[in-house]
């Protein structure tokens, strides 16, 4: 069966636009048509490029990117096109300035087809916090696509692109590409610049590529990684060729108790057989024990929270049109309790003792891979829950990123990748690196996406 | 009303005073980004960009020089280095303040506990030396009858480092030395204009008053802002002082506040109420790693330093100067390096001295050893006056005619020509010239 161009990965689309079996236009338009057709209902995009098939006419396909369409989440800053972090606050809001990361799409070639829906100002696993609507599984559109990055995810999942690019704090990458069925790549922090994306928690933001296999991520991982003088977190440290990973090495594999645990039971029968299709391809298994993740819970909470408190502090409605009123609930939730955990006198009681357990579990991590390359790390505790389920729970975000929380406090590097089917929804399987093993997580998630076919499955949509 | 009185008026009471103490830096680029950090006399909002105007997804990158500099005067005001340090967040809301915090240090500053003899001996000692941003500048006018008040961003992100002393001065006379001393510390280093009308140097007064012989700080304690030169920041003192003796000798705790000093009737003034402490919530700084400096750094930047004043001044008062000539000539880097400039040509120390002190400041570096010692060489000055006489035969006959203001002209001309050359040698040539 052959595929329609907008079902195509970037590298089956690249191949086709090199030899001429097809024109960028086509592509875009086909990418278009899907949207057009499909998008009144998902509501992934909040906005889209009116521009994007005169720049595909203009594509240099010479480019590692040339002339591909990705969907970029709405807290990059885009010259051209609105950028709201999905809140009210931002609507209509024309950046001056191009975000490091799309300026780099931008360079290799890419047409960002538009900007993708997420929770407001990033707070949330669901998309629902957005303040221009939620947006809804392909898998079936009863269901919520996590988040924050839900539009990116579903983007993806409902052939609207060839990739689209997320950003996670906690789960915000790999929780809605495990819910929508999609390869979901967060990167070590301060392996991609946060230059030019509003700011969510600037010690744990990652930007990454939400992908329909794991070479896609590493082809954008390429682009996008790398130090820039305009974020002095980026590391210095230079860049791998991404694209060389190995594709058959074998590795010794961590595989966490504590974190199974959490599993709802249908979803570790399909992570355990997961870890099975690895352990027959050769790997080594190793049962490990880590710090449970209950613990990242109040961690994350305290430190993003005053990280947010502060971060959302600039926009005031002196300078960007509307006032704090527009603020949602979400975000004044997050604001108080950040202003509260950085007040004098609890200071030390909640931030300070938050960045002493967080050394702990940098620690527990760096014992833990003295022993394994690589830990199993599934992102969701079972697959995407049903519209509205965020409703009355202040800290759904933080129970549903309990599994990705550690690896994000301590800046790892991960992935997500699906593993399987539960009710017709899609489970993500996934493991963590240290920081910069990049391309250890990349070869083997490549391996088992060669040994299994989930990645292949396409919603069908209606 | 309270008037200005001298401080030594009140024998009951003693002025517990201490300051902080503001320099903007003058490197090229602003603290956290390429802007350009010399903002005087700028077109408002001309040299801004995303991060300096807080821009969503803006990133501060520190400035390694503006890091540098700041270290350096903390050496030069004896401070110890924190080999260990980082940027932190002190958040609040004004409208000057864009990302709604100010990058700044908080409990690991570049620089702490130095300090800085008087010349009675007394020492000062200095808290810390620490980094950050300055703000935006707020201008309150009218635009069509209508109050408004602008934003300039020109200054948002200029570095400004903070120079917090211990409450240690007992007079105004102290304080006076102090700063100005400070100020020549911070020209010798070269890393500011360190001027007071141009904002480039800013002081906070903190003042209260206690009994005499009593140790403890007092409960209250008043800022006094906005001042921009160092005689009314003493007067503002001195008065404040004054007022405060005056409170509390009537039963009452002068109240915590910012107060302004109003130059033209001479008071200070509320301004703001400082009842309840600020709360800034302070956390380090997320977008900026904390910093590690290596001892061998440290050492290699204060080997670094220049010849401080209190160096040079020891000096000159070695060389048989007075202090009050030395301070003058400290005071100026321009008479200062014209009086060197003379001791090399080979004046002694007082002659030169007086010479660069009492030429005016914008002549000082055109006075010369032979200027101001004329030549009385005929063989120099009579072919000058020949020619002149000759050429003004006007002058001449007017002179004759005994309108003796010709005389004045010859010289002038042929001094215009020959500078160097003694007027009345010039005079007396002249004259033979003519009637001879
Ligand atoms: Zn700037």
């Amino acid at each position: 069966m052959t595929k329609k161009l907008n079902e195509l990965s970037i590298i089956e689309a690249r191949d086709g636009l090199r030899t001429k079996k097809f024109s960028s236009r086509e592509l875009v338009q086909a990418c278009l048509d899907q949207i057009q057709k499909h998008d009144p209902k998902i509501h992934a995009f909040l906005a889209l490029n009116d521009q994007a098939v005169k720049q595909a006419e203009k594509a240099d396909l010479n480019l590692p990117l040339g002339g591909i369409p990705i969907a970029v989440k709405d807290n990059f800053l885009t010259i051209g096109l609105p950028t709201t972090a999905s809140s009210k606050v931002l609507e209509g809001y024309q950046p001056h300035y191009e975000s490091t990361v799309s300026k780099k799409l931008l360079a290799a070639g890419a047409i960002i087809i538009g900007k993708t829906n997420m929770d407001a100002w990033a707070h949330g696993s669901s998309t629902e916090t957005s303040d221009f609507g939620s947006t809804k599984n392909p898998w079936n559109t009863d269901y919520l696509p996590g988040g924050s990055s839900g539009g990116s995810a579903a983007s993806v999942a409902a052939d609207m692109c060839m990739a689209a690019i997320g950003s996670e704090t906690a789960g915000s990458i790999r929780q809605p590409a495990a819910w929508c069925g999609v390869t979901g790549f967060k990167p070590t922090y301060g392996r991609v610049s946060r230059y030019g994306v509003i700011a969510m928690a600037s010690s744990t933001d990652s930007p990454g590529p939400i992908t329909k296999t794991v070479t896609d991520s590493a082809e954008i991982l390429n682009i996008i990684a790398g130090n820039d003088p305009q974020d002095a977190t980026t590391s210095p440290r230079p860049i791998e060729n991404y694209l060389k990973f190995p594709s058959q090495k074998t590795y010794t594999i961590g595989v966490p108790g504590e974190y199974l645990e959490v599993l709802s039971s249908p979803a570790r029968a399909l992570i355990e057989s997961a870890v099975e299709v690895l352990k027959k391809a050769g790997h080594k298994i190793k049962t490990i024990s880590l710090i449970p993740p209950k613990y990242s819970i109040g961690v994350y909470t305290i430190l993003q929270r005053s990280e947010v408190s502060s971060n959302l502090a600039r926009f005031t409605g002196v300078r960007y049109g509307h006032d704090r009123s527009f603020f949602g609930d979400e975000a004044k939730r997050r604001i108080m309790l950040g202003t509260y955990a950085l007040s004098a006198g609890y200071y030390d009681q909640y931030y300070a003792k938050a960045q002493k357990v967080r050394t702990l579990i940098v620690t527990d991590f760096e014992k833990a891979f003295k022993d394994v390359d690589l830990i199993i790390n599934p992102p969701s505790p079972g697959p995407a829950l049903k519209v509205g389920a965020t409703e009355n729970e202040a800290m759904f975000g933080e129970m549903q990123d309990i599994l990705v929380e550690p690896s994000s406090i301590a800046g790892l590097t991960g992935i997500s990748v699906p593993c399987g089917f539960i009710d017709g929804l899609p489970v993500g399987f996934g493991f963590i690196g240290r920081q910069f093993d990049e391309t250890k997580v990349l070869s083997l998630a490549t391996q088992f996406q060669s040994l299994t076919s989930f990645h292949h499955a396409k919603p069908s949509l209606t | 009303m309270t008037t200005s009185k001298t401080i030594t008026a009140q024998p009951k009471w003693e002025l517990v005073l201490g300051f902080e103490i503001h320099a903007e830096l003058a490197t090229k680029s602003k603290m956290f980004c390429a802007c350009p950090a010399d903002h005087f006399g700028q077109e408002p909002n001309t040299q801004t960009c995303p991060v300096c105007l807080g821009l969503p997804g803006a990133l501060p990158v520190p400035n390694a020089k503006a890091i540098e500099w700041c270290i350096k005067l903390g050496q030069a005001l004896n401070c110890s280095i924190n080999l260990e340090s980082k940027f932190d967040r002190k958040n609040y809301f004004y409208p000057d303040l864009p990302k709604g915090y100010q990058i700044s240090q908080y409990d690991k500053p570049f620089c702490h506990d130095g300090y800085l003899d008087l010349a009675s001996g007394r020492r000062i000692r200095i808290t810390r030396v620490h980094m950050e941003e300055d703000t935006a500048k707020l201008q309150h006018s009218q635009i069509d009858g209508q109050k408004v008040s602008l934003i300039d961003f020109n200054r948002s992100g200029v570095p400004l480092v903070e120079i917090v002393t211990e409450p240690d001065f007992k007079t105004t006379s102290e304080s006076d030395e102090f700063l100005k001393e400070v100020q020549l510390i911070i020209r010798a280093l070269d890393i500011s204009t360190a001027d007071m009308e141009k904002g480039s140097m800013r002081l906070e007064a903190n003042i209260s008053v206690r009994p005499v012989g009593k140790k403890d700080l007092p409960e209250f304690k008043v800022e006094v802002k906005n001042v921009n030169s160092f005689r009314f920041i003493k007067k503002a003192i001195e008065f404040e002082f004054n007022r405060q003796v005056e409170l509390l000798e009537q039963g009452q705790i002068p109240s915590q506040e910012t107060r302004g000093y109003d130059e033209s009737k001479g008071v200070t003034f509320s301004q703001r109420s400082k009842e309840q402490a600020h709360d800034y919530r302070y956390f380090p700084e997320p977008d900026i790693p904390p910093f590690k400096f290596s001892q061998n750094q440290v050492n290699q930047w204060k080997q670094e330093l220049p010849i401080l004043p209190a160096q040079i001044r020891s000096q000159l008062v070695a060389s048989q100067l007075s202090s009050d000539s030395a301070s003058t000539l400290i005071a100026s880097p321009v008479r200062l390096k014209r009086y060197y400039e003379l001791i090399k040509k080979g004046l002694v120390p007082k002659k030169a001295a007086s010479l660069v002190i009492n030429a005016p400041e914008d002549k000082v570096s055109t006075i010369d050893q032979v200027q101001t010692n004329p030549t009385t060489d005929v063989s120099q000055i009579l072919p000058l006056v020949e020619k002149i006489v000759s050429e003004n035969p006007k002058a001449v006959s007017d002179f004759k005619a005994g309108k003796t203001q010709s005389l004045f002209f010859l010289v002038g001309m042929v001094k215009r020509q020959l500078p160097q050359a003694d007027a009345n040698q010039v005079r007396d040539l002249i004259t033979s010239k003519i009637s001879g």
